[in-house]
């Protein structure tokens, strides 16, 4: 029999019980919309994870200090004092693979202005930091380099600190706020960047030289740590071994000891964050497949009633000269219709509440062509595979028993 | 005379769990290419298992079947079904008529499992069948839109559309009533005119009448054979019949 006349008699027999072939149907929509909806959750989130620490600065090389070590006593990440503002010239010097450094001196405390006050941290850094945090300066100026020589104090402000203290809106230029009792000249205003992946606010900050910050705020010596940034993002690996190189000539450390630092690059947290999300993809794309197995069992159900219902059908099939592999086919054939045109409209359900569920709950959502096809190939596998029993039944039955079923 | 189908030291067994029932127990029988053979027996005299082997739809335990110069005893299930398709016809007591499909698509059916026939002359042909069986306006009415003599007439249609060197009836007046069972018959014995060869199974006296020939099973073999003498002509008796209102 042709393929044609194959789907002619299957289209037929299954439009000759539309509502039962709908229900049928139905099972394989839920599944199919939902591994597509469930998928592109996953993909979604996945996404926007990656665009996030993109736009931490994906060129992003950081030095910490390392673990501090007393009689075999781990003191914890970066509690050593080794990283000096020195490192940072020899790292710009040395190191071809990094375009920008800055060393970074960190306090937390209360600011003040006037009868308010928040909680924020300083950041002292120098002027490469808006280069390689990919930030910008949106009202005011950045500090310039005879400020940091100097230790001036000056800072620049987050959006967070400027609704806190001089209410939204308000141009905080040119007034003076009090850090740890240290009076700061406003110099400048960050640019919005609102929550970080892990839900850290990035305007929640003041910016200041990391000379001020060092000697004035902290009284310290050392820096927290130092940022780079690799010439591009293909670069990170290479910027990472130069700095390991420099960083242990400069720090005179013997080739059987430990580095006294510890490098990340944001490749590492891009990978750990997908493997995340894609361990979320992946558990939600098997929830959602159970469905479609659901779907593909009713399919399997309705085809056995349907062998059976039709038993005298197949007899008189066999009758007038059809084979045992036409009776297989024409099974199969209805079979893959109902799962492959379910798969079809499944698809479009999808996309559709992947849509919806995505403007509703504002989630990022990303239906990949590649779920399509997958859902779409699963369709047909599930077709033939839960098609097949019963029609190898169907196609099994004895002629004359099958005309005489009651 | 062709020897159409030739039967020769036939029988069958079946096997039931650890009992063998011995349905034919050697049967030799001949028909000619247009005759008109009706077999007759009590229920469990073995016509039906006769009228199974003949449809090709059963295979004989011992002896030969030879249909249209071939042996068919040795034939695998496939070849078998082509053979059904291209040589026999079948009409059923129960018309076995694919329900909600229209009278054409029913009768089209055994030329879907033609490979050689295409789709345009599948549909002439399934017209011209049914044009035969006087069914011409009634070709896109369904089953249940269609009374039983006329759904036996699609039936009929249908086992004739594929030019078969003989059709096969098994008790196909069985579920109508006298006059339109004669309808049919005359339907048949038109058919038988125009040179088809029609084997039939009945258990009614009258029916067998219209027959040429009958053959009478009893208990696995053949009692009696024997040319119909007062044969009835269907189409007479029917014009001297009353039509009866419904």
């Amino acid at each position: 029999m042709s393929i044609k006349n194959l789907f002619k008699i299957a289209m037929n027999a299954l439009l000759r019980n539309k509502f039962r072939a709908f229900l049928t149907m139905l099972g394989i929509i839920i599944g199919v919309a939902s591994v597509i909806a469930m998928l592109g959750i996953g993909q979604g989130s996945k996404l926007s994870i990656q665009q996030q620490i993109a736009g931490m600065g994906l060129n992003l090389v950081t030095v910490v200090p390392g673990s501090q070590q007393r009689g075999g006593v781990q003191f914890g990440a970066a509690t050593m004092q080794s990283l000096k503002e020195t490192d940072v010239d020899a790292i710009l010097s040395e190191c071809t693979a990094v375009l920008a450094a800055t060393p970074e001196v960190r306090g937390n405390g209360q600011v003040v202005f006037g009868a308010l006050n928040w909680p924020t941290s300083l950041y002292g850094e120098n002027e490469s930091y808006l280069q390689i945090r990919e930030r910008s300066v949106v009202n005011g100026r950045m500090f310039t380099d005879k400020e940091i020589s100097s230790a001036a104090k000056v800072c620049l402000v987050g959006q967070t600190v400027i609704k806190n203290l001089f209410g939204e809106g308000a141009d905080p230029v040119g007034q003076v706020i009090r850090f740890k009792k240290i009076p700061f000249l406003i110099i400048g205003v960050l640019d919005p960047k609102g929550l970080n992946t892990f839900g850290q606010d990035q305007d929640d900050l003041l910016l200041a030289p990391y000379t001020t910050v060092q000697k004035r705020v902290q009284a310290i010596t050392w820096v927290n740590s130092i940022y780079t940034s690799a010439v591009d993002a293909g670069s990170t690996d290479q910027a990472a071994t130069q700095i390991t190189e420099t960083l242990r000539r400069h720090h005179k450390i013997k080739a059987s000891d430990q580095d006294d630092f510890t490098i990340r690059n944001q490749a590492e947290l891009l990978s750990t964050f997908s493997s995340v999300s894609n361990i979320l993809t992946v558990l939600l794309g098997a929830i959602a497949g159970i469905s479609l197995l659901v779907g593909g069992i009713g399919i399997m159900n309705i085809m056995y009633v349907s062998v059976t219902e039709r038993t005298r059908e197949i007899g008189l099939r066999m009758a007038i000269g059809g084979k045992g592999r036409d009776i297989l086919m024409q099974f199969l054939a209805e079979s893959m219709l109902l799962s492959i045109t379910g798969g079809v409209i499944g698809i479009l359900v999808g996309i559709a509440a992947s849509k919806i569920i995505g403007s509703a709950m504002s989630w990022p959502v990303v239906v990949l062509p590649s779920s399509e096809v997958l859902s779409f190939a699963v369709c047909t596998i599930i077709g033939i595979f839960f098609g097949w029993y019963p029609a190898k039944k169907a196609a099994s039955l004895d002629p004359i028993d099958a005309l005489r079923y009651e | 005379m062709k020897k159409l189908i030739e039967i020769i030291k036939l029988k069958k067994d079946y096997y039931i769990g650890e009992v063998t029932v011995h349905a034919l127990k050697g049967v030799d029988m001949v028909v000619n290419e247009g005759e008109f053979v009706a077999i007759m027996g009590a229920s469990g005299s073995g016509k039906s298992t006769m009228l199974n082997i003949i449809g090709c739809l059963d295979k004989p335990t011992f002896g030969d079947y030879i249909l249209d110069g071939i042996n068919i005893s040795g034939l695998s299930r496939n070849e078998l079904a082509s053979y059904r398709n291209r040589k026999l016809g079948f009409v059923f007591q129960t018309y076995n008529l694919l329900p909600r499909t229209t009278a054409l698509d029913n009768v089209e059916l055994p030329l879907m499992y033609n490979a050689t026939v295409k789709s345009k002359e599948r549909k002439e042909r399934a017209i011209a069948a049914l044009e035969s069986v006087g069914l011409a306006d009634r070709m896109y009415h369904k089953p249940n839109q269609l009374s039983g003599g006329q759904q036996q007439r699609v039936a009929i249609a249908r086992s004739l559309v594929n030019d078969p060197v003989v059709i096969l009836a098994d008790e196909a007046t069985g579920n109508l009533d006298t006059r339109t069972s004669y309808e049919i018959m005359a339907l048949f014995q038109d058919l038988n005119n125009k040179g088809k060869t029609v084997v039939f199974v009945t258990h009614e006296l009258d029916i067998a009448k219209c027959a040429t020939r009958n053959v009478i099973f009893k208990d696995g073999v053949i009692l009696r054979e024997s040319i119909v003498q007062d044969r009835i002509i269907a189409r007479e008796l029917l014009a001297g019949m009353p039509i009866e209102a419904d």
